[in-house]
């Protein structure tokens, strides 16, 4: 008896955590109740995407699209829709017009993606490896291994243009062909899932959605580079894509597509997972290497490059999960294939993790040369609550802001270099006119500095100055001098430090200064933070006249500094004034005045 | 695994899998499945559908289901869309019918012309 | 594959600021500059070191490129012309140091490498003027529980030095980096102390600190105030390494003999006796070769015999290879030897009470300091054998604070009966010298003659493991001694792993007889030497030894007619219950961690 109907529940990590698991317990419960659990498919798959109406369920063939479903939903989808084809009307993603949505299509969030790198997630259940070869995995390696020589292999990656996703953008095939030209007995290749920007999971969820992808791709990356080992590098609090991974690798040794002669063919080739404790600096190739060797993880000069003397010495070569994910498409549809998605210089997709301010948060993959606008209205749905787009963080603490005469940029490696920002692993972090963009320096400088490796004096000493030098300014204490001192720490950081890390740490600070020193003047000149985020900067007070002295704000204030009697005026006692804020929120009289 | 064991596991499941995609599919088919058609076999005539479809590798399709249409005299209820023939609703459709659909409609694009029920159904519901 | 090329030393062309010149291939940039007349600054790199860029400061730019890189790590490429300084790289040196300084503190008057400080002479050479930063100097507690050396992690600016020496080229991993970003610091793993960590004294870490975070336990004032005791009568001893390096911190060359003017200078200082370690590593000869003979030639004892006059190398053994115990050398060193025949021997020959006696000795080593309270052993005498052990670098200090002007001294000679020495006793202080003298001596026990060349040429040199043997004929056959001289402690762990192996096979062993030296070199490169010990200058310190012992009118420990009388007045023989009491000493296991 064929299958009528496919249930597919999101089994992301953050989907999981709202409970999607009890979701899909209950609906197999509910099906076997029904008796229809022999028509209907329940699967768990990979992350779909939308994370901010998560968790989702998605109803096939009619691609009902529910959202925010509770696990007690799920009686009504069976009963409802599964048994008697109809659809639950109020668990449907409604558009913008309060139109629910029939289908995926209907929802602007996935108009404008294409799909490569998340081509599984969300579709197939990333624990069943035959669902993953249905869907043409492990075609490419097949192809690869019988049908293409290594350096076939190099010159179709050659061809697609594909570059690295990790950061900087270094071509993969020039990666893939010094390794394999360095002569040596042992090759290592690595992948490396140690996402650590704040706000970035697109790599966490590649690898919960479409694990084999991966694992392909570096049998492929193997084959081509004359290596019979890997490694991930994954942190240790990705329990769920680690555990993926390991049933994933287990699936794939025992039907002989990793392991000792791979499918017949001669080719060795096996996986080791290694765990990373979450530092940010291990992201950093070389020292993820040293950790690796277990060595502490510091950064090690380059050259010489991991390709020429990487692990244990050996010729090694790093690429992060999303690179890998593109690989066994590149080779099936072929490089010239890819190579027509995207910009001059930079080809296929690039996945998004969109966040902050903003109405549709989650993951979204775009061709790339897509501008900031097209993310952030298009697929983001636009600001939280109709505020103004003040701008968008890109490439993590490493990255810069980009302001509001960027939206229509389209995004590629070189522009956002250009802008002094960077592509960076592809976390996307929307500002509006609420969020203070000296504030968010401080938030990412805090970040470096906490995560600078100690190594280099230039990064070491450097970021902490900075973010000294940032405090002063949140606090009005700075002066015009500090905007010079940062600038000549910020030289001298970018130039002597030993890593990308140290010489990125002053993106942030210098792109605000060249975007948005108004703000910056606002602090050091007017003692002002024109957003109200800067405590120390901000006043509140209460308009006399407006006040009605219904004492909501009296009762909310948790420092009891707000007198005044019932249906007179109140008045804050600025001595004792936290900033908190609590005030501002509770009044519904808009009498609350920040300054 | 043999990479012939392999290749028979990927044209197995691929059938399957495909039938969870959309993009790509032009043809629709959208069964009544209201108590009334329920009752009138709809489910049947669904069954019919996905195995005959399965059965001719026809890839194209999406079946989808929906409430009652309005026609329960005439359940199962079947509204067929596809680029280059009108959309069309058939009625009482059995499950030979549905084979019948299947052969005729969406291969041959020749209606089954027994069992059409002869306006489209935007307009049906445009009026309600 | 790539054809095999034919190892030669190829050189590359270069430029550096127009200037041509061509060096060895994989010559790093900073070497090349020096070729080039152009010194680079660098806090981090030391020729004894694999350099990984730690400071920031020796950065340069190769031309056509806006990027800067770090000299001491970047080799240099055919063609290219580095630029050394430009006003940029100026600027971010100066950035660079300044943001060092600001987590220095500024008490260089009070600090221990006042005048010999790398980071004050780069202040100097940069004009500092005071930092522009704010100051963020941590307040850390100073380690001085050994009796070695003095940890002060306040004034350390993590270039790693110590760290690396004590890892890569020592293999005793007592420093590790704790810590992430500017919490970083330098401590022993797991924050103990370094007294409960497996430090070995050897003091490598201090003479390769730039600055005054690790320095020796300085005892002058110690001794200063023995001099002053009328009560006490207090004699001095010299090792032998301390000869060739002494005069280099009063403008002599390395590797300068200036025997005659220590004697001199200690006299002027106000010892009542200047007598020389060289006799008693004579005496060290004629034990340690009587107990070779009796383990080779009789089958008394464990073989190979190991020497154990370098207390780092002892302390290391009953750490790490306490299992080799019974293979150790149980004669004392010669400064401990030297000791107990000061406040024995002596004493009774010039009927002074051995409780008044103040025995002072002048090492080229931090661990001696140690030594002199190992165990009970080192008080054979009733007392300390040896009450103080000061290095070289403490000897100098009080010459120069009594003012001597060491060059105008005339050459003296030491006092009898402990300062007549055979070439074998004073080129104990290089790798291979024990060896040697020990072999000279070994030879004359079994054959019956001495060596008709004295120089056993195969022991010398900076291999860091040297392998040789000797024949000596003994009842009318040639008999083959097999011998390994490991100095540099990571060198000891292959000829240690040999032997057990072979042990373990039942095989034949591949050494009989092992020296091994914990500082590259031997002691010569000791902790407490001169700062600046390079392989160069160990080599022309090595010279000068090898020229004392050239110009020896003795050449073997067994024909110093001191060393003769020593036995006939007092020892007895070799190995005689006399012996065992005073010049022989017992090991112990130590856990690498106390606690």
């Amino acid at each position: 008896m064929a299958l009528n109907n496919y249930c597919l529940v999101c089994g992301g990590t953050g989907c999981e955590s709202s409970k999607s698991d009890e979701i899909y317990k209950k609906l197999k419960e509910h099906a076997e109740k029904a008796g229809i659990s022999k028509q209907v498919q329940i699967v768990k798959t990979g992350c779909f995407g939308f994370c901010e109406k998560g968790p989702i369920v998605k109803i096939l063939p009619d691609e009902s699209f529910y959202v925010e479903v509770k696990p007690s939903d799920a009686e009504q989808i069976v009963n409802e829709h599964l048994v008697k084809g109809r659809p639950v009307h109020s668990l449907l993603y409604k558009t913008s017009d309060q139109v629910a949505a029939k289908s995926e299509a209907d929802i602007k969030f996935y108009q404008k993606q294409v799909r490569i790198v998340l081509r599984n997630c969300g579709i197939i259940d990333p624990e069943n490896v035959q669902e993953y070869i249905s869907r043409d995995g492990y075609a490419a390696l097949e192809k690869v291994l019988f049908e293409m020589t290594p350096e076939q292999v190099i010159d179709e990656l050659k061809k697609s243009g594909l570059r690295g996703r990790g950061g900087a953008g270094f071509p993969t095939w020039l990666k893939w062909s010094s390794t394999r030209k360095t002569p040596a007995d042992q090759r290592y290749v690595i992948c490396n899932a140690d996402e650590g920007d704040p706000g970035a999971y697109m790599d966490r969820s590649t690898l919960e959605g479409d694990p084999h992808s991966v694992l392909e791709a570096m049998t492929i990356a193997g084959y081509a580079q004359g290596a019979t080992k890997g490694f991930i590098y994954i942190r240790a609090e990705y329990p769920l894509a680690i555990h993926r991974l390991e049933v994933a690798m287990k699936q794939s040794r025992e039907m002989g597509l990793l392991g000792k002669n791979i499918l017949g063919s001669g080719f060795d080739f096996d996986v080791e997972i290694r765990l990373g404790a979450g530092a940010f600096v291990c992201g950093e190739e070389t020292a993820l290497m040293q950790s690796i060797e277990g060595k502490r993880g510091m950064p090690v000069p380059k050259p010489p490059f991991p390709s020429e003397s990487g692990l244990w010495g050996k010729p090694t070569s790093i690429n992060n999960v999303e690179t890998y994910a593109n690989v066994p498409v590149i080779i099936l549809k072929g490089g010239d294939w890819f190579a027509s998605i995207g910009t001059a210089t930079s080809k296929g997709t690039k996945v998004f993790a969109l966040t902050g301010a903003i109405n549709n948060s989650g993951l979204v993959e775009v061709p790339m040369g897509t501008t900031l606008r097209e993310i952030v209205y298009d697929i983001g749905g636009g600001i939280k609550g109709g505020r103004a787009f003040k701008a968008v963080q890109s490439g993590g603490p490493s990255g810069g802001v980009l302001s509001a005469e960027f939206l229509d940029t389209p995004i590629d490696y070189e522009s956002l270099t250009k802008l002094g920002s960077m592509m960076g692993s592809g976390g996307l972090i929307v500002m509006s006119e609420d969020d203070c963009i000296v504030d968010v320096v401080r938030f990412y400088l805090e970040f470096s500095v906490e995560e600078s490796c100690g190594k280099c004096a230039p990064c070491r000493i450097g970021g902490r100055k900075l973010l000294n030098l940032i405090e002063k300014v949140t606090k009005g204490n700075a002066t015009l001098e500090d905007i010079d001192t940062m600038r000549q720490i910020s030289f001298a950081m970018q130039r002597a430090s030993l890593c990308m890390l140290g010489g990125t740490t002053p993106n942030p600070v210098l792109s605000t200064l060249k975007y948005f020193e108004k703000e910056y003047m606002a602090h050091i000149v007017d003692k002002k933070c024109p957003a109200g985020k800067c405590k120390d900067l901000v006043t509140y007070s209460i308009d006399q006249e407006k006040c009605i002295g219904c004492t909501v704000c009296a009762r909310k204030c948790p420092q009891n500094c707000i007198a005044g009697e019932r249906k007179l005026p109140h008045e804050i006692d600025q001595s004792r004034c936290i900033k908190c804020g609590a005030c501002y929120e509770a009044c519904k009289f808009g009498a609350v005045l920040v300054s | 695994m043999t990479l012939q064991e392999l290749r028979t596991m990927r044209e197995a499941g691929k059938k399957a899998m495909e039938r969870r995609i959309v993009e790509g599919k032009t043809i629709e088919i959208v069964v009544g499945m209201g108590t009334c058609g329920i009752a009138a076999g709809a489910k049947e005539t669904l069954d019919a559908f996905v195995d005959e479809l399965t059965s001719k590798d026809v890839k194209n399709v999406v079946i989808k289901q929906t409430g009652c249409m309005g026609f329960c005299h005439s359940e199962p209820t079947v509204e067929v869309h596809m680029d280059g023939m009108p959309d069309i609703i058939y009625g009482n459709v059995d499950v030979e019918t549905a084979r019948q659909i299947v052969h005729s409609h969406i291969l041959e694009k020749r209606l089954v012309d027994k069992h059409v029920f002869d306006r489209p159904a935007k307009d049906i519901v445009k009026e309600k | 594959m790539s054809p095999t090329v034919m190892k030669e030393t190829k050189t590359v062309n270069i430029k550096v600021n127009g200037k041509p010149v061509t060096v060895p291939e994989g010559t790093s940039v900073l070497k090349a500059a020096r070729l080039a007349d152009t010194k680079i600054p660098s806090l981090c790199t030391h020729p004894d070191l694999k350099s990984w860029g730690a400071c920031g400061i020796c950065v340069v730019r190769v031309e056509g490129s806006p990027k800067m890189v770090r000299s001491c790590t970047t080799t240099v490429v055919e063609g290219q012309n580095y630029i050394t300084h430009d006003p940029d790289i100026v600027e971010t040196r100066r950035t660079v140091l300044e943001l060092i300084m600001s987590n220095h503190p500024n008490d260089c008057l009070n600090c221990p490498r006042n005048g010999s400080c790398e980071l004050q002479a780069l202040c100097g050479e940069f004009g500092m003027r005071g930092v522009p930063f704010e100051m963020g100097i941590r307040d850390l507690p100073v380690d001085d529980s050994t009796p070695s050396i003095i940890l002060n992690p306040t004034k350390c600016i993590n270039c790693g030095r110590c760290a690396l020496v004590c890892q890569q080229l020592q293999d005793v991993w007592a420093l590790e980096f704790l810590n992430r970003g500017d919490q970083t610091r330098i401590a022993p793993a797991g924050d103990v102390k370094l007294a409960e960590s497996p430090c070995i004294k050897c003091g490598q870490c201090s003479a390769h600190c730039p600055v005054g975070a690790i320095t020796e336990v300085d005892e002058t004032r110690k001794v200063w105030n023995f001099l002053r005791d009328k009560e006490k009568h207090v004699v001095v001893q010299i090792a032998p390494a301390v000869r060739v390096a002494l005069g280099e911190e009063f403008g002599y060359e390395p590797g300068t003999v200036v025997t005659g003017k220590v004697y001199a200078a200690l006299r002027r200082l106000g010892f009542a006796k200047v007598f020389d370690t060289n006799l008693s590593a004579d005496l060290t000869i004629m034990e340690e070769a009587s107990e070779f003979v009796e383990r080779f030639a009789h089958g008394h004892g464990e073989l190979p015999l190991i020497t154990s006059c370098c207390p780092s190398w002892v302390d290391y053994m009953e750490k790490y290879y306490s299992d080799m115990i019974p293979n150790f050398s149980t004669a004392k060193s010669p400064m401990m030897m030297m000791g107990s025949m000061i406040k024995t021997y002596y004493a009774q020959k010039e009927k002074i009470d051995s409780k008044n006696i103040v025995s002072v000795a002048i090492m080229p080593c931090t661990a001696k300091k140690y030594e002199i309270q190992r165990s009970e052993d080192m008080k054979s005498s009733g007392h300390l054998d040896v009450d103080v052990s000061l290095t070289t670098r403490e000897l100098s200090r009080m010459i120069k604070q009594a003012g001597i002007c060491f060059r105008d001294l005339p050459d003296e000679a030491a006092d009898t009966p402990l300062g007549a020495y055979s070439g074998a006793g004073t080129i104990f202080g290089a790798t291979g010298g024990v060896m040697e003298a020990a072999l000279r001596t070994a030879y004359n026990m079994v054959s019956g003659k001495n060596l008709g060349k004295v120089e056993i040429a195969t022991a010398r040199g900076m291999e860091g493991v040297k392998v040789a043997s000797v024949m000596i004929p003994a009842g009318g056959k040639e008999i083959e001694v097999k011998f390994a001289v490991a100095h540099g402690m990571a060198n000891v762990r292959d000829v240690m792993n040999q032997v057990k192996e072979a042990k373990a096979a039942g095989k034949e062993l591949p050494f009989h007889f092992i020296e091994v030296m914990a500082c590259r070199g031997g002691c010569v490169a000791g902790g407490g030497q001169p700062y600046g010990s390079t392989d160069e200058v160990r080599q022309k310190r090595i010279a000068g030894l090898y020229s004392d012992d050239a110009h020896a009118a003795v050449r073997c420990s067994h024909d110093n007619p001191a060393i003769q009388n020593l036995y006939k007045d007092f020892l007895g023989k070799p190995l005689s219950q006399k012996s065992h009491e005073l010049l022989h000493t017992h090991y112990f296991v130590r856990p690498l961690y106390v606690k």
